[in-house]
């Protein structure tokens, strides 16, 4: 058995019913656990855009994606990394605020470069956005007040200059 | 009543109709009444199976029999999950397939209505794709992609999951629609920077081995099969499904190779310095668990159809997608005689050496039955098997001279697949003497489908190949399992002499090695209708040679071992 690694694959699809389902099923059928999946309709609603992260080993990720390429309603199917793409990701956090650390939060918040879409006298709600990593380290930062809720949307990447991904 | 409109079930069947489908094969129920309303005034023909699983496999053998679709149409629920078994069967040996199924209103789907199955998700792994139509108009595009992927690149079952309003409504659609599936490619052009590629490596060799599967079969590749072999004068052997592909009563050829394949395909494998894989997936039937002990020593050359074969378990030193007739047509252009010679003669002698052999005497040996088809047809029937022992001894011992003259379950294994793909086949080539040989096992689990046989008064001639025990299994459980024999006995099996006259068949019987040639004469001369023909045999005869799952040459046994020998690593 390879490494594990988490990779990051961007799928052009027709916008069908059961697209989602013929997809996932490729990847479980390989024991691959996704870790995340964003579907949005892409410029021309005929078709979406699919990204999704999945850890496994590469060589299978080579199958998963040929599988996956073969399906009639996938245009196309690629992994991604580097430096030729960007990557974004969205997080709603829910942080516990009490008077004592009420400042201090907000500090921290303003630091990470949050915007705070939320307050009440026990909680805020922060939005983030950045890459993945970066996103991991700043909910770091916040965790020691006491974090009631995360929900990250999951990656989405688009090539840089004027290839579509 | 005299019907007015078009509906969606007319539309459905006048693109099968305009598309060159004879035969549809079936069975009936609610949801589907209004396809078989249509049907009613349709010049298509019903061929009415006794179960779906048995029309899925005739669908199967018609397709595998003439190289073209094979048409299925069922109920909803459970008329359309027991077409499951025939779907995979398809699927794993790239068959062109359409499997219509009557589904139940829109409205009701997804509550739980009666003989509502979700269709469309569970057959998500045992097909090339699918469809639920939601609206009558979109029939007849529908029916065209179908067709279409079904029966380009890499062939295989697509299923239609049809609403009864849908193709109860009235459809306004032009007949005329575009095929449009951005998705969907595959490879058209011949690849002549790969092709070079290949003929540079093959140049260099002087122990050279074709490996033919399944895509020479189905791309027709024979002839070009030929001359690249002969022009070459390399050694060729075939996967289970490969078979037919290259006429194996020639010199050149080694037979099949894999766990029962012959001595002499295996020992060239194991010593060749080139293998050639022309439409074989390296499977596991034919590589070892540890793939890095495959012809260590040999270049890899691959062509594929599919490009996610290539590289999935074996890494070539050279490869190219395409169709292996168009590939081989160009390749054959670059190709001349190798130094072979000795490595022929090595094969050769070997052949000699290491036959594939069976005693006559002391009880009747599926082994002489099967020989003796094939002596007295030449080699020229189109065979169709079950799954197990005999199987592979019809593998063995029938030499197939037909490309599409071997029609076997080799991915999916499929028990009960053998007699009704012998029906399908006889359909599609109405001239040809079609056999089946089958285990007692299997053939039970279809067997409901001799009325079908019957009715359509098909000249099958069904061997089954008695032995009163599931045999396969039975070996295995006696090679590696103590001989502790389980679940593996067939008590309480019928007369089939018998059960042939009942079904108003005629039944033939053979029971001593001495009856042998006579009955098969009068079985291959009777054409009446279908046959059956009884070969009781010896009990507990075992498939040999023989390399344990997940082994290599090396570990191959010719004959019955001495000692209890070690559970194989490979599944099964
Ligand atoms: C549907 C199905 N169930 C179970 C098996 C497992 N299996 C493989 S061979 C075999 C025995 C077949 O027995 P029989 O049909 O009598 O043929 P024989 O091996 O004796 O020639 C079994 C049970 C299978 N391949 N397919």
């Amino acid at each position: 058995m390879s490494l594990l690694n988490t990779h990051t694959i961007s799928l052009f699809v027709t916008n069908a019913p059961g697209v989602l389902s013929r997809i996932s099923a490729v990847f479980a059928r390989r024991a691959f656990n996704i870790d995340s999946l964003v579907v949005s309709p892409a410029l021309d609603g005929k078709f979406s855009r699919m990204t999704i992260t999945a850890v496994g080993d590469s060589k299978s990720l080579d199958q998963i994606i040929k599988q996956c390429s073969k399906l009639i309603d996938v245009i196309s199917a690629q992994e991604y990394d580097g430096i030729s793409i960007l990557e974004k990701e969205l997080a709603l956090i829910k942080i516990k605020t009490s008077d004592k650390y009420r400042t201090e939060v907000l500090q921290v918040i303003q630091h990470i470069k949050a915007t705070t879409i939320d307050l009440n006298d026990e909680a805020v709600v922060i939005q983030l956005t950045g890459n993945s990593e970066d996103l991991d380290s700043s909910i770091a930062m916040v965790e020691k007040y006491g974090i009631i809720e995360i929900v990250r949307t999951g990656k989405v990447l688009m090539t840089k200059g004027t290839d579509k991904t | 009543m005299t019907k007015k409109t078009t509906t969606g079930a007319d539309v459905l069947l006048k693109v099968l109709e305009n598309y060159g489908v004879q035969y549809i094969f079936g069975h009936p129920g609610g949801a589907a009444i209004p396809i078989f309303d249509a049907l009613y005034d349709s010049p298509l023909e019903l061929v009415l199976t006794r179960h779906e699983q048995g029309a899925t496999h005739m669908a199967d053998g018609f397709a595998r029999a003439s190289g073209k679709v094979g048409v299925v149409l069922v109920t909803s629920g459970p008329g359309a999950t027991n077409t499951v078994t025939g779907l995979l069967t398809a699927m794993m040996d790239s068959v062109p397939m359409i499997v219509l199924c009557g589904q139940t209103i829109r409205e009701n789907l997804g509550k739980d209505a009666f003989q509502e199955a979700d269709v469309f998700s569970m057959t998500i792994p045992v097909v090339k794709h699918s469809y639920l139509v939601k609206d009558v108009n979109d029939i007849p595009r529908v029916m065209k992609e179908a067709l279409h992927i079904a029966t380009t690149g890499r062939p295989g079952p697509v299923v239609i999951d049809l609403p009864k309003d849908v193709t109860g409504a009235d459809c306004t659609a032009s007949l005329d629609v575009e095929v449009n599936l951005p998705g969907y490619t595959y490879q058209e052009k011949v690849d002549s920077q790969g092709i070079k590629a290949l003929a540079d490596l093959l140049k260099k060799s002087k122990k050279p081995l074709i490996l033919a599967g399944n895509g020479c079969i189905i791309s027709s590749a024979e002839k070009e099969l030929a001359t690249l072999v002969r022009t070459l004068q390399s050694p060729v052997i075939t996967t289970l499904l490969g078979k037919g592909a290259f006429p194996e009563n020639d010199p050149l050829s080694m037979g099949m190779l894999g766990m029962h394949g012959t001595a002499y395909a295996n020992m060239a494998v194991d010593k060749c310095d080139l293998i050639f894989s022309i439409g074989s997936r390296w499977d596991d039937r034919i590589t070892p668990g540890n793939i890095e002990k495959f012809c260590p020593d040999a270049m890899k050359l691959h062509i594929d159809i599919d490009p996610a074969e290539i590289g999935k378990i074996v890494n070539p030193d050279a490869s190219v997608v395409g169709d292996a007739k168009l590939v081989l047509q160009e390749l054959n252009k670059l190709v001349s005689e190798l130094d072979s010679k000795e490595w022929v003669a090595q094969c050769q002698a070997n052949k000699k050496k290491y036959p594939m052999k069976f005693k006559i005497h002391g009880g009747l040996k599926a082994q002489h039955v099967i020989d003796e088809f094939s002596n007295q047809t030449g080699g020229n029937a189109i065979v169709t098997t079950d799954v197990g022992q005999h199987q592979m001894w019809a593998a063995q011992f029938y030499k197939t001279q037909l490309p599409k003259g071997w029609i076997s379950s080799g991915g999916a294994g499929t028990m009960g697949f053998g007699m009704p793909s012998a029906i399908g086949a006889q359909l599609a080539k109405p001239k040809a003497c079609v056999i089946c040989i089958c285990g007692d096992g299997g053939f039970q689990m279809t067997l409901p489908e001799l009325s079908t046989a019957t009715v359509q008064n098909l000249p099958i001639k069904i061997v089954i190949i008695d032995n009163k025990f599931l045999g396969m299994v039975r070996q295995w459980q006696g090679l590696f399992y103590d001989n502790r024999l389980s679940g593996v006995e067939l008590k309480g099996s019928p007369d089939f002499v018998k059960l042939a006259q009942a079904y108003g068949m005629k039944g033939f019987r053979i029971k001593r090695p001495a009856d042998v040639s006579k009955v098969v004469a009068e079985a291959l001369a009777y054409n009446d209708g279908p046959c059956i023909v009884h070969a009781e045999v010896v009990k507990e005869d075992n498939v040999f040679p023989m390399i344990p799952a997940g082994g290599t040459a090396g570990d191959m046994i010719l004959e019955e071992p001495k000692k209890r020998m070690e559970k194989p690593k490979g599944s099964t």
